[in-house]
């Protein structure tokens, strides 16, 4: 019953025009991370690498320096091969390829922004729910805390800790975004918690003699399923524009390419006084267009579940 | 009376939000792996064999790194009521003085970018939450504007409109060979490289606020009071300001709920600009780890930002009839 439900709702919001232009989006770019590194030779960091024969060890070629899109070029390998490759976004400052940059930094920064809400909208949901549920004193002590980190600005809170970091992964840049964003999750959630707490079928199933975890996720978790599925939709736009300002200002990740540290590399180089455009308007433009996207699922699934918003015959 | 109680309140949630951000601050070194004192020292200077040692006890000794904990905590709050942020590394100067000449280039920038977004954005708002066919082509926009990086936005602008065009200088605050004075010609170069920097700040901010002011005006104009008035026969004019009134009211609190956001699109925004202000100074102490400087930048833009939310909930008393309405008869 509950799941044939969650299946309606999600068809129905298949039906909202808000929510398929934003759904249809994202799953471009997710699919685009996915199988956009075989339209390129070029490995993540932009560079050519062939085996050497008879061993495991991998050699890197450069090619030629800032080239505009859609350029062909025939690489001198180490070895000596000629290799015609064609750089669809051109090449950086230093010779790597611009597109496969781009595309394996797409990766990388939607894994830190599904790890990091993920993370965010678990701790959220769970200080949300404990705070909702027991009310009292431990309702007060936790949203006093809620409010002291939401009004602590979390960039400069990520700044400092990144940079006491020496060597950053990728998963740990999601763990510190996602242990800064879980307050708007816990808010949110612990006032569904306080409307749904005191409605009779949950009352019903105390009198029955279930345990407080029972009832929290057979009894009132089903009843937020979507409210918590379009606040951790915000978590990950979230998420994306707290990494990518991170990597921007140089704390992003050291081992991986983001799409922040593109843009990052690009203001290091000069790209925007010597005009080279390919380097540093695509990302930014796929940053934006995400949380674009992201907006029109929120947007499209609140008029789906609240109808109230809802214009006319839209 | 009761205004002071209210007062009292809030000053009280603001002094441990407050407590809690120095403590982090304080605490944040301790926890990290590694010793920040030998990471600064090693990432800033050439050092011969030896004196690396004598660097580090001296800095031990002069913060106090040998003492309890407690008691470091203790000085940490001594040091900070006197004023004394410590000593930056990187720029070879007080970190106090390095923030007190930054703030003012943030003010200068953030302050406007804020209230003329806020003002223009709720305006643009309204007249789409009222307006559909104007509606269905402003939305898309507010959501792509609100969607833009900062500082993407900013290097568009730099790129555009200053490297393109040529029309206006886009790096650092005032022509270098200028000194800083209250003469035409410093003014001038002051304001012409002001200009960028404020539009790709104000430009992404409307978005946000006319997206928020929309939904409010549309949901106001469907509350019941406005059904009542209608029936009346009010007139439209009449209807929209009642709705407009109720609707600003989220939007003060929004203010406060966005100074966060708006805070980290300053910082990278300056970067992107070279605009000398606290982002880049928090910049410059996280890449080299000078962690005097990071830990002042950080306190003074928590300090910042705690006092504008403190502004903004007195300011909210006194506009929401409700909040006005608590204290006075309670």
């Amino acid at each position: 019953m509950a799941r044939e439900s969650r299946l309606y709702k999600f068809r129905l919001a298949l039906k909202n025009n808000k929510f398929r232009f934003g759904f249809g989006l994202l799953l471009f770019f997710i699919i685009f991370a996915i199988i956009g590194p075989l339209f390129t030779p070029f490995a993540g960091d932009g560079l050519y690498y062939e085996k050497l024969p008879g061993s495991n060890m991998e050699v890197a070629t450069y090619s030629t320096r800032t080239l505009p899109p859609m350029t062909r070029e025939t690489l001198i390998t180490y070895s000596g091969r000629h290799v015609e490759v064609l750089h669809i976004l051109g090449t950086d400052k230093l010779g790597r390829d611009v597109y496969a940059q781009l595309v394996y930094g797409l990766r990388t920064s939607l894994w830190i922004a599904t790890l990091a809400a993920i993370i965010g909208t678990l701790l959220g949901i769970t200080i949300g729910f404990v705070a909702g549920y027991r009310g009292g004193l431990t309702d007060e002590l936790l949203m006093m805390f809620v409010n002291i980190m939401l009004v602590i600005p979390s960039i400069v809170l990520l700044i400092l800790v990144a940079a006491y970091l020496e060597a950053r992964s990728p998963e740990i840049q999601a763990l510190i975004i996602g242990l800064t964003g879980w307050p708007w999750v816990a808010r949110a959630v612990r006032s569904q918690t306080l409307s749904l707490k005191n409605r009779e079928f949950v009352n019903l199933a105390r009198l029955a003699g279930l345990s407080d975890l029972r009832i929290i996720f057979g009894e009132i978790m089903p009843n937020m399923i979507s409210y918590i599925f379009m606040v951790g939709i915000l978590q990950f736009s979230g998420a994306i524009l707290a990494s990518a300002t991170l990597d921007f200002i140089g704390l992003g990740p050291t081992t991986a390419v983001s799409l922040g540290t593109i843009l990052q590399k690009a203001i290091a180089h000069n790209a925007l006084q010597f005009g080279w455009w390919w380097w540093f308007i695509p990302p930014g433009l796929i940053i934006t267009l995400i949380i674009t996207a992201l907006f029109f699922i929120n947007l499209g699934m609140e008029e789906v579940f609240n109808p109230r918003l809802r214009r006319g015959g839209e | 009376m009761g205004f002071r109680r209210y007062l009292a309140q809030k000053t009280a949630v603001y002094a441990i939000t407050f407590l809690f951000a120095v403590t982090i601050n304080w605490l944040l070194p301790r926890l990290m792996p590694g010793n920040p004192i030998e990471a600064m020292i090693e990432s800033n200077l050439n050092l011969g064999p030896g004196e690396k040692e004598i660097l580090i006890r001296f800095y031990e000794d002069l913060y106090g790194l040998n003492e309890p904990l407690w008691r470091q905590f203790v000085n940490f709050w001594v040091r900070l009521f006197h004023g004394d942020l410590g000593y930056s590394l990187l720029y070879k100067a007080p970190v106090w003085d390095l923030i007190r000449h930054s703030l003012p280039y943030d003010i200068v920038i953030l302050l406007p970018a804020i209230a003329l977004s806020w003002i223009v954005g709720n305006w643009l708002g309204a007249i789409a939450g009222k307006n559909r066919r104007y509606d269905r082509w402003m939305m898309p926009l507010f959501y792509f504007l609100a969607s833009m990086p900062y500082f993407w936005f900013a290097m568009l602008l730099v790129y555009f409109i200053g490297v393109k065009l040529g029309w206006l200088p886009y790096q650092g605050a005032y022509d270098p060979s200028l000194v800083p004075g209250l003469n035409w010609e410093f003014i001038k170069s002051f304001l012409s490289h002001w200009i960028l920097p404020f539009l790709s700040l104000f430009v992404v901010m409307i978005g946000s606020w006319a997206i928020g002011m929309r939904n409010m005006i549309i949901y106001e104009l469907e509350a019941d009071y406005v059904r009542y008035l209608e029936a009346l026969g009010a007139s439209e004019k009449l209807m929209t300001k009642h709705a407009y009134r109720n609707a600003i009211l989220p939007q003060v609190t929004g203010l406060a709920l966005q100074l966060g956001l708006m805070v980290a699109g300053a910082i990278a925004t300056e970067i992107v600009f070279n605009y000398p202000g606290i982002g880049i100074l928090l910049m410059n102490a996280a890449l080299s780890q000078d962690y005097f400087l990071l830990q002042g930048a950080f306190l003074m833009v928590v300090i910042s930002v705690l006092a504008a939310n403190f502004i903004i909930d007195i300011v909210y008393a006194f506009i929401d009839p409700r909040v006005r309405a608590s204290y006075t008869e309670g």
